[in-house]
Formats: C-alpha cells, sequence, structure tokens
C-alpha cells in the first residue's frame, strides 16, 4: 500500500460525496435524505481542508472555508428538521410522495 | 508501513463502510448511528491530518449537535421498529449507476490531472492563527464573513422556532 496524500484524501472525499448523493436519489424518507445531505456536506469540508494541507499550507483560507460550511449545515439541518416536524403534524407522514399538494 | 498510514486506511474503511451502511440500511435509527460513525471518521483524518481545531468543531458541531438533533427527530416521526419501505429495483439501479458513474468520471479528472503545491513558508494550523484570522479585518481576514454567518445563525434560530411552533387556534 502507498503512503497516503492528497489522491487518498481526495478518493475517500469523492466516494463520500457520490455515496451521498446516492442516498439522496434512492431514499424517500426526508430524514434520511437530510442525512444523506449531511454525507456531502461533509465530503466537501474533506476536500477543503485536504487542499489546504497539502496545496496551500501558507494559508488557513480552506479551514475557514469549513468552518464556513460546518455553521452552515448546522442552520440548514436545523431548519429542515423544523419543517420536517412541522410536515409530520399536518400529514403524519415525512414521505416525500405524501407531501405533493404544490407538485403542480 | 508506518503507524501513521494503517491509522489512515483504518479512518478511511470506516468513514466509507459507515457511509455506505448509512445510506443503505432500512432502519432508520441504525442510519443515523452509522452516519455518526461515519462523522466521527472525518473528524479522525482532520486528526490525522494534524487540523485539531477542525476536527474538535466537526466532532462538537456534527457528532454533538446534528446527530442528536436527527435522532430526537426520529424519535419524534417514526413508529419504533418499522422498516423504510422496499425500494424499486429500477430506481435503485440507476441511482447506482449515476453515482458510479459520476465517481468515475471525477477520479478520471483528478488523476489525469497534477497539482502545483506551494513553496510558501506554511502556517500552523494553531488557535491563535485561526482565531487573529478569523477577526482580522486586513487583506486576509475574515471579520465580514464571521458577522454575516452570525446572522444567518440568528436567522436560522428565529426561523426554527417560528416553524416549528404550534400555531394557537385563531381567537373569535
Amino acid at each position: 500500500m502507498m503512503e497516503p496524500g492528497l489522491y487518498h484524501l481526495l478518493f475517500i472525499s469523492a466516494a463520500l460525496f457520490f455515496i451521498g448523493v446516492f442516498g439522496f436519489f434512492t431514499r424517500r424518507n426526508l430524514i434520511t435524505m437530510l442525512m444523506s445531505i449531511e454525507l456531502v456536506l461533509n465530503s466537501v469540508n474533506l476536500n477543503f481542508i485536504a487542499f489546504n494541507k497539502y496545496l496551500w499550507p501558507n494559508r488557513l483560507d480552506g479551514l475557514f472555508f469549513s468552518i464556513f460550511v460546518i455553521a452552515i449545515a448546522a442552520a440548514e439541518a436545523a431548519v429542515a428538521i423544523a419543517i420536517i416536524i412541522n410536515l409530520y403534524r399536518s400529514h403524519q407522514s415525512i414521505d416525500v410522495e405524501n407531501a405533493e399538494e404544490m407538485k403542480f | 508501513m508506518s503507524g501513521s498510514t494503517i491509522i489512515f486506511y483504518m479512518l478511511a474503511a470506516l468513514t466509507l463502510v459507515s457511509g455506505v451502511l448509512a445510506v443503505t440500511t432500512r432502519q432508520i435509527f441504525r442510519a443515523a448511528i452509522f452516519l455518526l460513525f461515519s462523522l466521527i471518521g472525518i473528524a479522525g483524518l482532520f486528526f490525522w491530518m494534524q487540523y485539531e481545531f477542525i476536527a474538535a468543531v466537526q466532532i462538537v458541531v456534527y457528532v454533538g449537535g446534528i446527530t442528536v438533533l436527527i435522532i430526537f427527530s426520529i424519535f419524534l416521526t417514526q413508529q419504533a421498529g418499522d422498516l423504510l419501505p422496499k425500494q424499486k429495483i429500477g430506481r435503485q439501479l440507476f441511482s447506482a449507476m449515476a453515482a458510479f458513474c459520476g465517481f468515475a468520471l471525477t477520479m478520471v479528472q483528478l488523476y489525469q490531472h497534477s497539482f502545483t503545491q506551494t513553496t510558501d513558508q506554511p502556517t500552523a494550523p494553531t488557535v491563535t492563527n485561526i482565531g487573529n484570522q478569523m477577526l482580522g479585518v486586513e487583506d486576509s481576514g475574515f471579520a465580514l464573513p464571521f458577522e454575516v454567518v452570525s446572522i444567518l445563525l440568528l436567522a436560522a434560530m428565529i426561523g426554527c422556532i417560528v416553524i416549528a411552533l404550534r400555531s394557537k387556534p385563531a381567537v373569535a
């Protein structure tokens, strides 16, 4: 096995991104779709930190970008869960197929 | 093969295997727990890269915050022991193919590209440097995005309360 470097981290990050995309396509439950989005956001963070460490270690910009991504992800998760709980109250279900009043 | 390499591959395997299980298991609570392990694996990778601050933030915000939030919302919205409904095999096949093609395309692009590394003196990602740059207003300071994110978090907090508030019956 090779010594791990930038390409290994980018491989993990890309794999995690597409695992999240797969979950987003297949899942039909809103909470599990939210989990897939969290995986995607985390892979982006990993990418930022890897580039920061291996290509531009003189700046800390990648680290700051991932701090802001984490903050926005936290806000997004909180709002999404508030919406999900509200939807459950009105529809008794959080399946995306059942929430289609505004579809047409 | 050094210990660092072994730890790297173990963390990578933890992250990817629990990520796959989190999107494929049919028990939603297990999906949340696998997501937790995947996020811990990523925090471990941050520790492995010696970015301790971001690893701590990852553990506090994701593992301690978002996963707990997700688990609570599972308790509020799901019946215990229910399996998620089975998906159509066609949809799963198409999704897997789309994800795999995207992944293959990305990796092909990646390995054809050669990155150029900077030769400047590295800045250590210590808490002092991070704090100085986070609140700095000079050329490379991040004071303005910091304030914008503060406003965004406040707006999201108020928005959550307003959305999740049980609306009172209209007063006659």
